[in-house]
């Protein structure tokens, strides 16, 4: 069996959270929850995990971020860091849809619906046949547009409206790390070279491209056009 | 020289993903990304739009400062960012970038102030800074006056704007004149055809005895002008009255702060220093009072990468210790933190 050491990574929620896990286990996991330092706390939280688990960057063969979707600021500091760190290091670097690692935690094997906090007072939400199936969504909504009659999981928010939540509230990264190792095992290198939009990359089966589903290269999903008006105040702030 | 440490210098405070590579104070790359066209047509920097194209930028422009160096990622021996200041959602981009990369390399990470790097970035062109010397930092967000004994050490700062940025002036005039986002380079072509000393706006704080500066009541003044005189002005005589009062208050100040601390070295940069006016009148008035004029030629003025890694350098050589990587991106980082 190949070597596999999956370093992965969430930053699209209040959670800032990190993992690495072998292929079959995860090895060391950290999670902090502070909505206001994700760049602050990313980096020493992978220290943290390679060190707890006796191992160095230069082995990890993946790594892998939550791709959101999230509050912009918070979102891209994972993704940047997974860029530059899959640059860095040669090895491929993926982009996982975060409410994907909120459904996989959950292991269900009935239909749910995942839910983090928007903002502004809207919740981001996908539909799931199981813990491995999205149906429909990541969208952006009002509390009173996400689907009802289905058990409801994530942030316990607006609970009023969308009705009682369960499960995990945040993403957990050793759950990020477990579904992507789950899914590269069932890829040839090509394909996975694929899911991470290197060139070198070639899809030629069904399961990769359902593997190719979950696993994509490391772009933020915004769901949200940037605020801006035409035309603004004209305004720098650097020199 | 070949044992000089080569530095990744990573700029992301406003709209441009710069990149600059040196070897000591020798400079191998600089490249840039702007997302300024994304920009334009809102009139001024979008903080969220110019975040996702530093994302976006990143990998790319590091790539290609490489190629152009002639390097490949493991030959750099530290990693500088710009910590602050800035905005704040920009400025984490390249701080996660260089966290990433630093630890990905194994080497160590220094983040620096963008204002600091502004001076910095003279050494690549001229040698070795002078201690101390004078730095009049002028852009679309500052205007400066700094006291530098030792820019890896010590920054001082003297006097700053009370309002507007000189740049900001610029860009304000330029849309109360109907010329294009951003203003400095339109005016300073429009001023070419026009008479500096034809309309007298007003010199704001240029004789109240400090080194602040003021350009709020000069840009009412271009307005005022304009509404009152719009179907018989004269274009190029507005453009330059304008831009003579703001660089004359400008050198004003800045030989003003030289005499005041006997400093003969006086170095502008921002991207205000780009304006041909304000190089003309600073090098006459440098020449009148003794004092040896440095400015950086236009694309080391305006944000870049190499002023960074510049820096940077001035850090490692100083024996600075390197940055944690718990470090914050700090939109507000004050001048007198030359790193963090
Ligand atoms: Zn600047």
């Amino acid at each position: 069996m190949l070597f596999v050491l999956v370093l992965a990574f969430d930053t699209a929620t209040p959670a800032v959270t990190a993992a690495l896990h072998d292929g079959t286990r995860v090895l060391a996991e950290s999670t902090t929850v502070d909505a206001r330092r994700h760049g602050e706390l990313l980096a020493p939280a992978i220290e943290s995990v390679l060190t707890e688990a006796g191992a160095s960057l230069r082995e990890v063969t993946a790594v892998v971020a939550g791709a959101g979707p999230g509050p912009y600021t918070g979102l891209r500091v994972g993704l940047m860091t997974a860029r530059a760190l899959g640059s860095t290091l040669g090895i491929p670097a993926y982009g996982v849809c975060t409410l994907d690692a909120l459904a996989y935690a959950t292991g269900s094997s009935e239909p749910f619906v995942v839910v983090t906090d928007a903002r502004r007072k809207e919740l981001f939400w996908a539909r799931y046949g199981d813990a491995r199936t999205r149906l429909d969504g990541p969208r952006v909504a009002r509390p009173h547009d996400v689907p009802g009659g289905l058990p409801i999981v994530g942030i316990r928010l607006y609970e009023e409206i969308i009705g009682a939540v369960t499960g995990p509230e945040h993403p957990s990264a050793g759950a990020l790390a477990g579904l992507a190792a789950e899914q590269l095992a069932g890829l040839t290198p090509e394909q996975a070279a694929a899911a991470a939009g290197l060139p070198e990359g070639r899809i030629d089966s069904e399961e990769a491209a359902q593997g190719r589903a979950v696993l994509g290269p490391p772009a933020p999903i915004y769901l949200r056009r940037p605020d801006a008006q035409i035309p603004g105040a004209p305004k720098k702030v650097t020199a | 020289m070949a044992d000089q440490p080569i530095v990744l210098g990573i700029e992301t405070s406003c709209d441009e993903t710069g990149i600059g590579i040196v070897r000591g104070h020798t400079l191998l790359a600089d490249t840039i990304a702007s997302s300024m066209e994304e920009h334009a047509r809102f009139g001024g920097v979008v903080p969220e739009v110019a975040s996702r194209a530093h994302l976006d930028a990143m990998i790319p422009t590091v790539e290609s400062a490489l190629a152009k160096a002639g390097l490949r990622v493991t030959d750099i021996d530290a990693i500088a960012v710009t910590a602050g200041p800035g905005l704040a959602g920009a400025l984490l981009v390249g701080v996660a970038a260089a966290k990433a990369y630093a630890l990905g390399l194994g080497v160590p990470l220094y983040g620096v102030n963008h204002l600091a790097a502004h001076v910095a970035v003279d050494q690549l062109e001229h040698g070795p800074l002078p201690k101390p010397c004078l730095a009049m930092l002028v852009s679309g967000g500052h205007s400066s006056l700094l006291l530098v004994p030792d820019v890896a050490k010590e920054v001082i700062s003297l006097g700053s704007t009370v309002d507007d940025a000189a740049g900001e002036a610029f860009d304000k005039v330029a849309r109360v004149l109907g010329l294009p986002f951003p203003g400095g380079p339109h005016i300073d072509r429009a001023a070419r055809d026009g008479s500096g000393t034809a309309i007298a706006f007003p010199r704001g704080k240029a004789d109240d005895g400090t080194l602040d500066f003021s350009f709020s009541g000069l840009k009412t003044a271009v307005a005022r002008y304009v509404e009152k005189n719009g179907g018989s002005l004269s274009l190029p005589d507005v453009a330059a009255s304008f831009q003579e009062a703001v660089v004359d208050v400008l050198t004003r100040k800045a030989l003003a702060a030289c005499a005041k601390h006997d400093v003969h070295d006086l170095l502008i940069g921002g991207g205000v220093a780009a304006n041909s006016r304000l190089r003309a009148l600073a090098q006459e008035r440098c020449d009148a009072a003794g004092v040896r004029l440095r400015v950086p030629r236009p694309g080391l003025c305006t944000d870049n990468g190499a002023m960074v890694a510049a820096l940077g350098a001035n850090l490692l050589e100083a024996g600075v210790a390197p940055s944690q990587l718990t470090i914050p991106a700090d939109s507000s980082l004050p001048i007198t933190t030359i790193h963090v």
